[in-house]
């Protein structure tokens, strides 16, 4: 056999491989679809099971097609994208304002342990309050206007944003300031060379669970007197029964919750590359 | 010829922690200097006190009664003219492994120009062979690699003391004696005053001036080792009668003072 043949043969060989790995990687990506997708599929066939079981009133449970069906006439005609842009808007707000009180605070407290044991209480006490009880008091205090909304959503994403702070903080290893200051740095570089790299991780955390807390909290928010969001859809819905369109505010609301996560997510495994992870 | 002038002092130190609500007694009435150029290795059981004495030279443990002095004056707290390898390493996992290396020399109190910077950096990076991975984060590294980064990063910013806690312990056999060989060249031409931990009787040997004994817990000194081979030390030095009988002299000590120590232990136990 001739030496072109076997090289010849052997190039084949390779190219073979390379495309069957390209079709496996397209089959990874096809598998991450298929599992992204499989839950949800699943849990639409469940809404579909227990709807057609005949358990439970058709009247009250809207088939998910009914469901999107309402959602989409929402979208075109009424005026829903607003309602969306203004909740996410008020979200957004909230939890800026929420997060960056709570880095200074969650700061302190995680770096002082005595003024930690000695805020700790206060802070649990507050959290526990449902901020749905807040709202008469926030009436009177901030009016019904875009502010007071926006000051329970502040109010649920600080409490929860500090909480993860000082946790955070408390446990950065002393190792690396004993590390840093061997090496000659003072306080400050300390600080902006060691301190702070290592807090971004858990104010991404924090920043995480604020939109969580304030998506789950956005409906109480707008219990006052909100002409437009989703929560003032979701409650115009109910005084009138209609079913299919609370769900549709319902999912939209955990459907622009997911996609920020998911969004945050991103940008923290890309700012954190260094950060060991159980899995990669 | 004199004796070098003393740098490190303890002065009749001990320590005692808070453990449980009573007090654990870690070192216990020690006394020893550490003369200039000096190489010192502390060898002595698990959990007898060697990181403690070590800490207070580094200034991070202050003693409970007696002084540690530097130059004579009383150590208060850490400082850049005592480079500290700790066990644990501390390679910072937000920066490369270049990044980690240039760390001391970016702070003020070293402050050196890039271009300065970078040629030390790219000189340890190959001493220490991680110029492969130079952009790697320390996640992706092994723990002999990692402490590879920490020595470098303690080297480069050329402190006058190096204190370093069991520095070669995560190493296999050939990149330890490379590491030991390079530690006492950067000593021939840097001349520094150093105190090592090390478990090794073998590699206490090979790299110091005077090699310290230290007791079953509560640390105190059983015996201080003059070691009488002269510097430059060659991998030969091994191989030689003297040395081979020094070692097992000392071995037998050590070996004595982790069997107190284990003696401890099980009486501990059974109370
Ligand atoms: N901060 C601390 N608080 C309480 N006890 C401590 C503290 N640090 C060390 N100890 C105790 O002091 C003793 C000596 O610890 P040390 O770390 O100095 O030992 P070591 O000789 O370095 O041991 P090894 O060889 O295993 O590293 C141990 O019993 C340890 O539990
Ligand atoms: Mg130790």
């Amino acid at each position: 056999m001739s030496d072109a043949a076997i090289s010849g043969r052997h190039l084949g060989a390779t190219k073979r491989t390379k495309a069957a790995q390209g079709a496996l990687m397209k089959s990874g990506i096809a598998r991450k679809v298929v599992y992204g997708a499989l839950p949800w599929l699943a849990i639409i066939l469940l809404w579909y099971a227990v709807r057609l079981s005949g358990l439970v009133k058709p009247t009250l449970v809207p088939t998910p097609w009914e469901v999107m069906t309402t959602w989409w006439n929402l979208v075109t005609e009424a005026g829903f994208l607003t309602d969306m842009y203004m909740s996410t808007q008020r979200v957004v707000l909230g939890v800026a304002l929420g997060i960056l009180a709570a880095v200074p605070v969650g700061f302190l407290l995680g770096w002082y342990q005595p003024v930690r044991r000695f805020i700790d209480p206060l802070i649990n006490f507050f959290r526990a309050l449902p901020p749905i009880a807040l709202i008469p008091l926030v009436i009177v205090y901030f009016g019904i206007g875009e502010t007071a909304k926006v000051v329970i959503l502040f109010y649920a994403s600080f409490f929860a944003g500090v909480i993860v702070m000082y946790e955070g903080i408390a446990q950065i290893s002393p190792i690396y300031l004993r590390v840093a200051r061997t090496l000659g740095a003072t306080d400050l570089e300390i600080f902006s060379k060691v301190v702070i790299p290592l807090a971004v991780p858990h104010v991404l955390t924090a920043l995480r669970v604020a939109l969580g807390v304030a998506w789950a909290t956005l409906v109480a928010s707008e219990l006052i007197a909100a002409q437009q969001g989703l929560g003032a859809v979701i409650q115009d819905a109910s005084a009138f029964f209609q079913l299919d369109t609370i769900y549709a505010g319902i999912i939209t609301i955990g459907v622009i919750a997911l996609i920020m996560d998911y969004l945050l997510r991103r940008a923290s495994r890309r700012l954190l590359s260094w950060q060991e992870r159980i899995n990669g | 010829m004199n004796a070098p002038r003393e740098r490190i002092t303890f002065d009749a130190v001990s320590k005692e922690y808070d453990v449980n609500g009573g007090p654990l007694k870690v070192v216990d009435d020690v006394s020893f200097g550490v003369g200039d150029g000096e190489f010192v290795a502390l060898v002595g059981p698990s959990g007898c006190g060697k990181t403690t004495m070590l800490n207070m030279v580094a200034g991070f443990v202050a003693p409970s009664s007696g002084a540690v002095r530097l130059d004579g004056r009383p150590i208060s707290g850490p400082g850049p003219e005592r480079g500290v390898m700790f066990q644990e390493y501390g390679v910072f996992p937000w920066l490369t492994v270049q990044g980690n290396i240039e760390f001391g020399l970016k702070l003020r109190a070293n402050r050196t120009d890039a271009a300065e910077r970078r040629r030390i950096s790219e000189r340890y990076l190959s001493l220490m062979r991680l110029t492969d991975f130079r952009d790697a984060y320390p996640k992706t590294l092994s723990g002999g690699m990692r402490q590879r980064v920490a020595l470098a990063r303690a080297y480069a910013v050329r402190p006058e003391f190096l204190l370093m806690d069991e520095p070669f312990g995560a190493l296999d056999a050939q990149t330890r004696s490379a590491m030991q060989n390079l530690l006492l060249e950067v000593l021939q031409t840097e001349g520094k005053t150093v105190v090592m931990i090390t478990h090794s009787v073998d590699e206490a040997l090979y790299l110091a001036s005077r090699v310290v004994v230290i007791s079953a817990r509560p640390a105190r000194i059983r015996k201080i080792v003059d070691v009488p081979f002269s510097y430059p030390r060659h991998e030969e030095l091994h191989e030689t009668p003297d040395f081979a009988e020094m070692r097992s002299e000392i071995r037998d000590l050590v070996m004595q003072e982790y069997a107190a120590q284990e003696k401890q232990a099980r009486m501990r136990l059974a109370s």
